[in-house]
């Protein structure tokens, strides 16, 4: 498959089950609100090293905000409901109780609730007061500039994580600014998040490693300083490849992310730079969810 | 199907226990058992078709007209279905209810909403002592629901409160939130003497500086985003609460007699 002169290589990207919550943080201004998310989401870009993977979802105007005050609701996945609980904990009590006028609500409606608010509380040392308001739950902790608002939970559900393509380019700064086009399209989608620095990862892994106790190691076939000396995928043309990760909270929401960011790089056609898009698997043999470039690319034309 | 209506005949010489006339209660009864059912008038055992001209048919909602302060525990247990009374109430309105709604256009007696646990009520003019407190010999009061008073109440409004709403738009009497537990209670006039008087926990909303006591402690003016929140959740119930729109509080805290921590925030500028 060729759009406007950019290959689709006829490949699928791999993924895998998840557990997902979403958080609305507001605060004063946007300016604190986007502190205390950066903060929460900050070394969250993969499982593999940080226990969970985060994102800032979008931008919350005040007239849609649970308080009447800006906000922003972020994304956070983890492969086990386990550790996102203890991570969203962690991480609620770090960045958000600290943050100066922020404020924490549920963001997501779910059988499974998982803590936002219910432990935090106990920082108020017996001075902390609760307030059911229309049959929720918030904890009014008293801190130093105030009081920390919180919601005692919010909802845990299935999500998918995982989803990704690859942006092979004839230089560095080509595939840096086609996967920044990306990203931009994709940031305006609801549900999903890039969890890398930027929303792109150059170092795309493979599984295993010629170290033992090293279980993902660099994706040598995608790396053009290796073209010579491994079994590469890349044609001589190809000097750079950028990543982009995409989790969701449903296999449509990744579909949908996939295509708008490929689109968008298509939309800038070969002259750019980019001469292909591809994508990283294992073969099928681990991730239930198989996310073909073919499909999502032939079924809606951007 | 019309609402099943009771029109008081003739005024009554003694109150008399309505617990029993509730959609619940009524609910698998034919008219003739409807008719049937006694209800004490002092020490007589008297017929409701004796009280009240009964007519309509659905009795998951119900109307009482000619209503008197004479007629006690109306909504008595309530659990779901519709009470509209036009008249007064007498002592304990829904007592003890569980869900649904009563709605009373005139006045009631002491302890309205006493023990209630979920539900509506709105009294659309003025209530007794008690409202939302506990009945003689239970050590809590109101554990849930929402009561809307329009015009004024009594004393003691919430006495040892566990949970709940009561938004009163007019004043209230002495010993506001006396032994308040938890929940919120807003008045949006005046308060007599005593507010929070041995106040455990809980919120009481104001909107003018009453006369506390000494153990009251002053904690301050503040900015508190969680009233945004109070606010927007009053707007089903009282457009006059709704119209609250400042974040701005003075804060006291107490009953520090009881080693409360209980709150009065007094909204200002409102």
């Amino acid at each position: 498959m060729i759009i406007n002169g950019i290959q689709i290589d006829d490949t699928f990207a791999e993924a895998f089950n998840m557990r997902g919550t979403r958080v609305i943080i507001t605060a004063q201004n946007l300016k604190w609100a986007h502190h205390a998310a950066h903060a929460m989401t900050g070394f969250a870009t993969s499982v593999i090293g940080c226990g969970v993977e985060a994102g800032i979802e979008a931008e919350i105007s005040s007239e849609l905000s649970p308080d009447g005050r800006p906000g922003v609701s972020i994304l956070m996945f983890a492969m086990g409901s386990k550790v996102l609980m203890q991570q969203l904990e962690t991480r609620m009590g770090q960045c958000v109780l600290t943050c100066p006028t922020a404020a924490a609500f549920a963001g997501i409606a779910s059988d499974e609730p998982i803590n936002l608010g219910k432990n935090l509380r106990f920082f108020g040392d017996g001075f902390q007061t609760s307030k059911l308001i229309g049959g929720k739950r918030y904890w009014r902790v008293p801190v130093m500039d105030g009081e920390f608002l919180c919601e005692e939970s919010t909802g845990m559900v299935r999500a998918i994580g995982g989803g990704n393509f690859l942006i092979l380019a004839t230089s560095q700064s080509a595939a840096l600014a086609a996967a920044e086009v990306a990203i931009a399209a994709m940031q305006r989608l609801p549900n999903v998040i890039m969890p890398f620095p930027g929303g792109v990862v150059r170092s795309g892994s493979k599984v295993g490693s010629r170290y033992a106790a090293i279980f993902a190691s660099t994706n040598d076939a995608f790396c053009p300083t290796l073209k010579g000396v491994t079994q590469t995928e890349l044609s001589s043309d190809i000097e750079s490849v950028m990543e982009i990760v995409i989790d969701g909270l449903s296999f449509d929401d990744i579909v949908s992310a996939m295509h708008t960011g490929i689109g968008a790089i298509c939309a800038l056609g070969s002259a750019s730079g980019v001469k292909r898009i591809s994508a990283g698997n294992y073969g099928g043999k681990l991730g239930p969810h198989h996310f073909k470039l073919h499909t999502i690319m032939g079924n809606k034309q951007p | 199907m019309s609402a099943l209506t009771f029109s008081l005949k003739k005024p009554l010489q003694f109150a008399i226990n309505c617990a029993a006339l509730t959609p619940d209660a009524l609910a698998k009864r034919t008219f003739n058992q409807i008719a049937a059912i006694p209800l004490y008038h002092g020490k007589q055992a008297v017929r409701v078709d004796e009280l009240f001209d009964i007519s309509g048919h659905d009795s998951a909602s119900l109307r009482f007209l000619n209503a008197t302060h004479q007629l006690d525990y109306l909504g008595a247990n309530l659990r779901s279905g519709r009470i509209d009374i036009s008249g007064d109430a007498g002592a304990y309105l829904g007592f003890g209810m569980k869900g649904g709604e009563i709605h009373c256009l005139g006045n009631t007696q002491d302890l309205a909403a006493c023990n209630m646990q979920n539900g509506l009520m709105v009294i659309h003019g003025n209530t007794g002592d008690f409202l939302g407190g506990a009945a003689a010999g239970l050590r809590k009061g109101m554990l849930g629901g929402t009561v809307v008073v329009k015009g004024h109440a009594g004393d003691r409004v919430g006495d040892q409160m566990r949970r709940g709403l009561i938004l009163i738009e007019g004043n209230a009497g002495d010993y506001c939130a006396s032994r308040m537990l938890a929940g919120t209670i807003g008045v949006l006039g005046k308060v007599g003497a005593y507010a929070g008087f041995s106040m455990h926990r809980g919120t009481l909303l104001l909107t003018t500086q009453p006369d506390l006591h000494p153990t009251m402690q002053a904690c301050g003016s503040h900015t508190l985003p969680f009233l945004n929140l109070l606010f927007k959740s009053f707007a089903p119930y009282s457009q006059a609460f709704a119209s609250l729109k400042t974040l701005r509080a003075a804060r006291w805290l107490g009953d520090a007699a009881n080693k409360g921590n209980g709150e009065i925030l007094i909204i200002k500028n409102f």
